[in-house]
């Protein structure tokens, strides 16, 4: 058996705690005041952060799905299942600090805006992936399950956002006159930090996750083994 | 045995079946005449509501009442035992994925067919023109397509019919999306032109959607 100390756990695991401090610290403390509107703007770093993250980890899944089918290995399904997981817990962030930033910015908790709903079109997706891996008893025909739905469902993102922008842009929604922000270049540094933290934190949560599932698979394993030497 | 003949055949035995039964177009006519009543209820059809909902209540009803005939249609394979057969059968598992996807089209199509002038009448909303029937293809077409999919996956798990509209709606939103913007600027009076872009997202899903569903439909059937 491999050590218990995990190495690159660890490594992975401390850099994201350094980076994400060090994003919380500029968004406080290096990114400047936006003018319009105020320190409520800050929150936007972490935002569009948590909503890369969520996209990236869904293609990951996507990927994943490929290589299932391709070769049928359990460690893309367990690879797919981990993203989905992890990036389910981004698009919610990115779909709570979108509301929570809709309200002071718009003077309302949700606005039908292009990106806060494609995101959480992306949530109700892969909560019905969730759902349907619950819903099979055989690991195998629920890995096949998953990763065809992963493939379908990743390939209607693009089109769900030329869907939604067009429509939003038919009808014009008076609430999104506040958008398009005095951009600086301190602005776009904290962006840089926070969107490299937040895919650091990704991938060490991502790690944790699968290693996790592999120590599930050996636990059955081992029950297995105990229960026919009784 | 060529492939078209293949399909054919597949098509073939669905409309037989369901002639002799009739059970899944029945069902969906009853269905979609209950939901344009609890819609008028809801929403009180009248005048410039209805010309303005219609598009919405239309693919809303097409929508749900696509589920139905798509759960129906995978499940009688399988009480039927019918889907052994299929895969014992010589051929690709694609031909399986585009007889079963056009005997959806075509059972879909049935409902549309008496759907749009009902419609029309009872709302007094003017959907039967050229292009709201092409609107109203080019949507069932993608629909149809994933929907076969994701109904050969549902059937096989322990939610079973309840798991269809869950997988199948979130990712019918850029088709229900294009559908129903298209359907109403033609409601409205704008011309075939004029709504290019949603008929061109509508293409696009088709293409993407029938391709992926084709690939993937091969690994969804069981071994």
């Amino acid at each position: 058996m491999k050590s218990r100390w995990d190495g690159v756990g660890i490594v992975l695991a401390a850099l994201s705690g350094v980076a994400v401090l060090a994003g919380l610290g500029m968004v406080f403390f290096y990114a400047p005041r936006e003018a319009t509107m105020g320190d409520v703007q800050r929150i936007f770093y972490f935002h569009v952060s948590s909503a890369w993250v969520g996209f990236f980890a869904f293609f990951v899944t996507f990927l994943g799905g490929i290589g299932y089918l391709v070769q049928g290995q359990r460690r893309w399904d367990i690879l797919s299942l981990s993203s989905v997981e992890v990036g389910l817990t981004f698009i919610t962030m990115a779909v709570v600090t979108g509301s929570l930033w809709a309200r002071p910015a718009w003077g309302t908790y949700w606005t039908w805006e292009p990106r806060l709903t494609i995101s959480a079109v992306q949530l109700l997706i892969y909560v019905a992936y969730g759902m349907l891996r619950t819903a099979v008893e055989s690991p195998e025909r629920k890995a096949r399950f998953a990763a065809a739905y992963g493939i379908v469902a990743f390939v209607t993102v693009p089109l769900s956002w030329f869907a939604i922008r067009w429509w939003r842009t038919i009808h014009p929604d008076v609430l999104t006159g506040g958008e398009g922000m005095a951009f600086t270049p301190r602005m776009g540094h904290t962006l840089m930090v926070s969107l490299a933290a937040f895919t650091l934190l990704y991938f060490t949560l991502l790690r944790q996750r699968i290693c996790l599932e592999r120590v599930v698979g050996r636990l059955l394993h081992l029950r297995l083994r105990l229960g026919s030497r009784r | 045995m060529g492939f078209v003949r293949k399909v054919w055949a597949i098509v073939a035995k669905d409309v037989a079946a369901e002639l002799h039964t009739r059970e899944m177009v029945s069902a969906m006519l009853v269905f979609s005449v209950l939901a344009l009543m609890i819609f008028s209820f809801a929403l009180d059809l009248r005048g410039t509501v209805a010309r303005a909902a219609a598009p919405g209540v239309l693919w809303a009803t097409v929508a749900f009442a696509g589920t139905l005939g798509l759960s129906r249609s995978m499940a009688r394979e399988q009480q039927t035992g019918c889907i052994d057969g299929l895969l014992l059968a010589p051929m690709d598992r694609s031909a399986i994925f585009f007889g079963k996807a056009l005997g959806n089209l075509i059972f879909m199509g049935v409902v549309e067919i008496v759907l749009l002038p009902l419609f029309s009448a009872l709302f007094d909303v003017p959907l039967l023109r050229p292009g709201v029937v092409l609107v109203t293809a080019l949507g069932t077409v993608g629909y149809a397509a994933v929907g076969t999919l994701l109904a050969a996956i549902a059937i096989n798990t322990r939610a079973r019919e309840v798991m269809l509209p869950i997988l199948l709606l979130p990712l019918a939103i850029p088709a229900l999306v294009a559908a129903v913007q298209a359907t109403g600027g033609l409601v409205e009076g704008a011309t075939m032109s004029e709504v290019s872009g949603w008929t061109r997202l509508l293409v696009a899903y088709d293409l993407i959607i029938v391709a992926v569903s084709m690939l993937t439909f091969g690994y969804v059937l069981e071994e």
